[in-house]
């Protein structure tokens, strides 16, 4: 067992038990602190994967973005109360319905991921991918970037106007 | 470097991850949970891949997901935006109590 499986067993315990705490904590604001621990994680993997850009990216996007939006969300549609009469969750009927449903993807997915015989390619030198990310950016997906951009403005401008108390 | 844990360990994680996600989705009933398990769910597939574009030695699967990341920005402000709309007309960010278009 060397640094690698170490750093990896570690960033995988804490994405899994901190995704399981996103969707069975009780409490929203947990829930909310806990995805922050999963894209920390999730970012580190990034790190052990040399996916040094999208790993800042994660970071910068994820924590620093949308986490952020999730927890003003939280603070502004909780009950003042803070009394919740019903549970968090939904009936027994849908309860099962959705373990057969995750149950199938589960199985799905992981017979799918380890029956099949995956190939790679020899290992790369480690370099930075910045450069490579901004060449490809700017050349082959310059149109999927513009897309993406003009997404971005309209989603935003569109999300003001939604949220604007009229 | 990056071959020392095998691709497979990677894939089994995003699976895992994905499926947490898909819980999340099924049986929560408040729209905010909803979002993040959304959230995870991109995220194991964003993991997906990275760890594909890294075995292959190509840049392009990074840039995809780039491009996920920002429809998940845009994703969350819009979704966001919609459940502040709902608890300012309804008083609940429950989506099993908002049925006006159920009959």
């Amino acid at each position: 067992m060397n640094w690698f499986d170490i750093i990896f067993y570690g960033f995988a315990l804490i994405v899994v038990v901190s995704a399981a705490g996103v969707v069975f904590s009780k409490k929203l604001i947990t829930s909310a602190f806990s995805l922050l621990f999963t894209f920390f994680g999730v970012a580190g993997l990034y790190v052990l994967l040399n996916a040094d850009f999208i790993a800042v990216t994660q970071i910068m996007v994820y924590i620093g973005g949308i986490l952020v939006l999730i927890i003003f969300g939280v603070m502004l549609t909780s009950r003042i109360t803070g009394v919740e009469i019903k549970q968090g969750t939904t009936g027994k009927y849908q309860y099962a319905l959705a373990g057969i449903i995750t149950a199938i993807i589960a199985v799905f997915l992981i017979v799918m991921y380890s029956s099949v015989q995956w190939l790679s390619a020899p290992a790369p030198e480690v370099t930075g991918t910045v450069k490579g990310i901004g060449t490809l950016l700017m050349t082959e997906y310059f149109l999927a970037f513009q897309v993406a951009a003009v997404l971005l403005l309209v989603a935003f401008i569109g999300a003001a106007k939604i949220a604007k108390k009229d | 470097m990056i071959q020392q844990i095998p691709l497979e360990y990677y894939l089994l994680l995003s699976a895992v991850l994905f499926t947490i996600g898909t819980v999340g989705v099924l049986t929560r009933r408040n729209a905010i949970i909803i979002f993040m398990s959304i959230e995870l769910m991109l995220n194991a597939v964003n993991l997906t891949f990275v760890g594909f574009a890294s075995f292959m030695g190509n840049n392009a699967g990074q840039l995809f997901v780039f491009f996920v990341m920002s429809v998940a920005a845009a994703e969350a402000a819009i979704g966001l935006a919609i459940v502040l709309a709902l608890f300012r007309a309804k008083k609940t960010v429950y989506v099993d109590e908002v049925n006006l278009l159920k009959w």
